[in-house]
């Protein structure tokens, strides 16, 4: 454990008391053989077959610890579900922290457990890290950044330029949950059934793959919500999207936090669901599937795939009185409002 | 996972429309109803409702979006006090990207400025306890529905004795803008859809003048799709049978006397002043000042450096407010002007006709406004 | 300019109480509505109820909008 109640800039320096959170903290937490190197880079003596998959990410939250995670337990989650989008097995994560100085080591020790956690369940191991200290005031408590390494199979083929037109756009779980409670949070509202989605994807993903569905591209809907990423994606396929809004997962606790708060759910980040854009004959298949798994019993098959005309919407919402509107990637609906 | 809910049950909403269709067919002409509620606005671009009408019934927005009608020179005055290093500013999520002549209070948080986005008024009173070195200023903008909760926050600051809360005063009122549409040629009005939650307070009795002194039908209704196309099912019946009146369809909120205690709070701290409405001029006796006892709580008393204000060039935001023009007749919809890029209020504001317009109606034909 | 939900209010004090719709909860002030009782429905804008909900008037609206749903129900419902 670490002497220390407040994070010192020389835990950041290097030297001796660097060495104690190595020692003290980071290396009991996150054991693990190429870890315990401590030599300036993590070698490898071998990776699988297939093609290498390398991502990074940054990650700042406010409130850093709240309803069903924390600042490491998200970081490492993230990172472990861009792999998984791209199909990629993980092989190794590296986490960085930047730390303010004056942070309470107890929140430290939280985001490292945190991270530990998140890389058991995900089965990758951290293999390498660094730790730096700002001076007060320059930082936000913690940034974590963080960076993947992983293999897609060999035979496996995830892109957006798989999609077509007749495909059909299915979600893996209620939408919104991550990015309610935070906003709950800030905003003073409680709901014991209000509890971020953050989960390591892995696992899911290749139950839906092994499901034999022909699945073409997966994205995960974490910052701008389910609107923005299928927005993305369809400009980027070139195709339009239709999505049922009778369909939609959301749970109750998150639609009331939505409608207090002037919110929408579709805009709403997620950090353990799954977008899937499969061929129209497996969606069932694949939702049955991903039922299966503990992180996929509220998938749902939520939008279908169609040709996209010039100058119309690549995004449009079928609503449940019978209407239609087009929805933008990004709704300016992430304040929340009054009027 | 929806609530099953018949305000917005598809079958409803049909059942409505036919009836719409089925009373305008004795119309003769094309009528013109207004809404003056940006959650209306938001509530009928959101629902698709404008495409389902029949062409002989036309609904336009009108200024009641309180974000739209905020002059630029409260912006430049907000940013202003932000920049102050002694005052932490609290402000509706709303206001956050509203440009100002120079700047906005985004931009001006990015810069360094103490800028809290709160979610009631009462929230940024606690901060005022929690930062006693500070003068915490509450941007008080809003109309009748939204001023008694501020008037009721600065009584809880009066009981509590804090003393650092103070307010910036930018609010407007419901019925002068109502009595200046209503006489307004140019754009020619056939009766008003009236904002739920602002008759709350005011109650539906509030509204007679509009039957008795301008000879308009006016009906109060809620924000679900049923119950807005029940209220221009009403309206329709109103005009075709010749007969003006005032229709109260929120009965499950309003009552004929509204929230008296609400409307006395709101006029123990505040009077009604002249008040430059964005795009409308100044309107008088439609916006509210805090009475000379809580001069204490005036943050327009506040010393800032404020140069001149200056509107954005090409922006037809004005017009739009009025019903006058529809958003794509404005030069910068869309080329310049949208919702990421904001240079009006109409644009900025989630319900601002043109940003509700932008997001949920964009490809549809205009109605014609400028006919 | 006005959203405002219906919540049920289920605990209150002198000037605030919780509200409470779907799960969640938060603390709103009660001065605009002092005379509203524990198990009322009210109307919460910007953090304060403003307006009670009227069962009887919810329910007669309610009851007409399901009127309006039958002779539709007959004829089949949407085209």
């Amino acid at each position: 454990m670490i002497r220390h109640e407040r994070i010192l800039l020389g835990h950041g320096s290097g030297g001796r008391l660097t060495r104690e959170l190595i020692e003290g903290l980071f290396l009991p937490a996150l054991d693990n053989p190429l870890l315990s190197t401590l030599t300036d880079s993590a070698v490898f003596d071998s990776i699988p077959a297939g093609r290498p998959a390398l991502t990074t990410d940054a990650f700042v939250v406010d409130p850093p610890v709240f309803a069903g995670g924390d600042l490491g337990y998200l970081s490492v989650c993230g990172t472990v579900n861009d792999l998984a989008m791209a199909g990629a097995r993980p092989v190794g994560l590296t986490w960085a922290l930047i730390l303010e100085e004056g942070l309470d080591t107890q929140l430290l020790e939280r985001f490292v457990r945190g991270a530990a956690r998140a890389a058991e369940e995900a089965g990758v191991p951290l293999v390498a890290g660094d730790t730096k200290v700002v001076p007060r005031g320059k930082g936000d408590r913690a940034f974590a950044v963080t960076s993947g390494l992983g293999v897609v199979p060999p035979g496996r083929d995830l892109s957006d330029r798989n999609i077509r037109p007749g495909d059909m756009v299915v979600v893996s779980g209620p939408l919104g949950d991550h990015g309610a409670t935070i906003l709950a949070h800030r905003h003073g509202l409680e709901a014991e059934g209000l509890r971020s989605d953050c989960a390591p994807l892995g696992r899911l993903v290749e139950a839906a793959l092994a499901s034999g569905a022909a699945v073409r591209a997966l994205h995960d809907p974490t910052r701008g919500g389910l609107a923005t990423t299928v927005h993305e994606t369809a400009t980027r396929a070139g195709v339009r999207v239709v999505l049922e809004e009778r369909a939609l997962p959301v749970r109750p606790e998150v639609r009331a936090t939505c409608e207090l708060l002037g919110l929408e759910p579709l805009y709403l980040a997620c950090e353990g669901r799954l977008v899937a854009w499969v061929a129209r004959e497996d969606a069932l298949r694949l939702v049955q599937a991903l039922r299966e798994e503990p992180l996929g019993r509220g998938a749902a098959c939520v939008g279908t795939v169609e040709a996209l005309e010039n100058g119309r919407a690549p995004l449009v919402l079928s609503t449940r009185v019978g209407g239609q509107r087009p929805l933008d990637q990004l709704s300016g609906l992430d304040l929340p409002r009054i009027c | 996972m929806i609530r099953r809910d018949p305000y917005h049950d598809p079958r409803a909403v049909y059942a409505w429309v036919e009836r719409i269709r089925g009373a305008s067919r004795g119309l003769g002409r094309r009528v013109t109803f207004m809404e003056v509620c940006g959650t209306h606005t938001h509530a009928i671009a959101e629902a698709g409702l404008r495409r389902m009408l029949p062409p002989e019934v036309r609904l336009i927005s009108g200024p009641g979006c309180p974000v739209c009608v905020t002059p630029i020179d409260y912006m430049d005055r907000a940013v202003a006090l932000a920049r102050r290093p002694d005052v932490l500013l609290c402000t509706f999520g709303d206001l956050m990207r509203v440009p100002s002549s120079d700047s906005s209070l985004e931009r001006e948080s990015a810069r360094g400025a103490d800028v809290h986005i709160v979610y009631s008024a009462r929230d940024a009173l606690a901060i005022a306890r929690e930062r006693p070195e500070r003068l915490v200023v509450f941007l008080a903008v809003g109309f009748e529905t939204t001023l008694p909760t501020i008037a009721a926050a600065i009584a809880e600051a009066d009981l509590r004795g804090i003393e650092n809360f103070l307010v910036l005063p930018g609010a407007k009122l419901i019925e002068p803008p109502l009595r200046a549409l209503a006489e307004d040629d140019e754009i020619q009005l056939d009766g008003f859809l009236l904002p739920g939650h602002v008759s709350v307070v005011l109650g539906s009795d509030f509204y007679r003048f509009l039957e008795r002194e301008l000879d308009l039908p006016g009906v109060i209704v809620g924000f679900t799709p049923v119950d807005v196309l029940r209220g221009v099912d009403q309206l329709v019946q109103c005009v075709t049978t010749g007969m003006p009146r005032v229709v109260n369809l929120y009965t499950r909120a309003v009552t004929p006397e509204g929230n008296r205690l609400a409307r006395h709070v709101m006029a123990h701290f505040f009077e009604p002043e002249d008040t430059r409405w964005r795009g409308l001029g100044v309107i008088p006796a439609s916006g509210l000042a805090l009475r000379e006892a809580f001069a204490h709580r005036d943050a327009t008393r506040l010393r800032v450096e404020l140069g001149p204000s200056r509107e954005p060039p090409g922006c037809r935001c004005g017009e739009v407010l009025k019903g006058v023009i529809e958003p794509p007749d404005c030069p910068l919809f869309g080329r310049g002007c949208t919702p990421a890029e904001p240079v009006g209020a109409c644009m900025v504001s989630s319900e601002g006709t043109c940003a509700a317009w932008y997001r949920h109606e964009r490809g549809r034909e205009k109605t014609g406004a400028e006919a | 300019m006005c959203l405002a939900i219906p919540m049920r209010l289920v605990e209150r004090g002198e000037l605030d109480g919780t509200v409470e719709l779907d799960g969640v909860r938060r603390r709103i002030g009660l001065l605009l509505c002092p005379e509203a009782a524990v198990g009322d429905h009210v109307l919460v804008h910007a953090g304060y109820a403003i307006g009670s909900i009227d069962e009887v008037e919810a329910e007669r609206t309610l009851a007409l909008i399901r009127d309006a749903l039958r002779p539709a129900a007959r004829a089949g419902g949407l085209p």
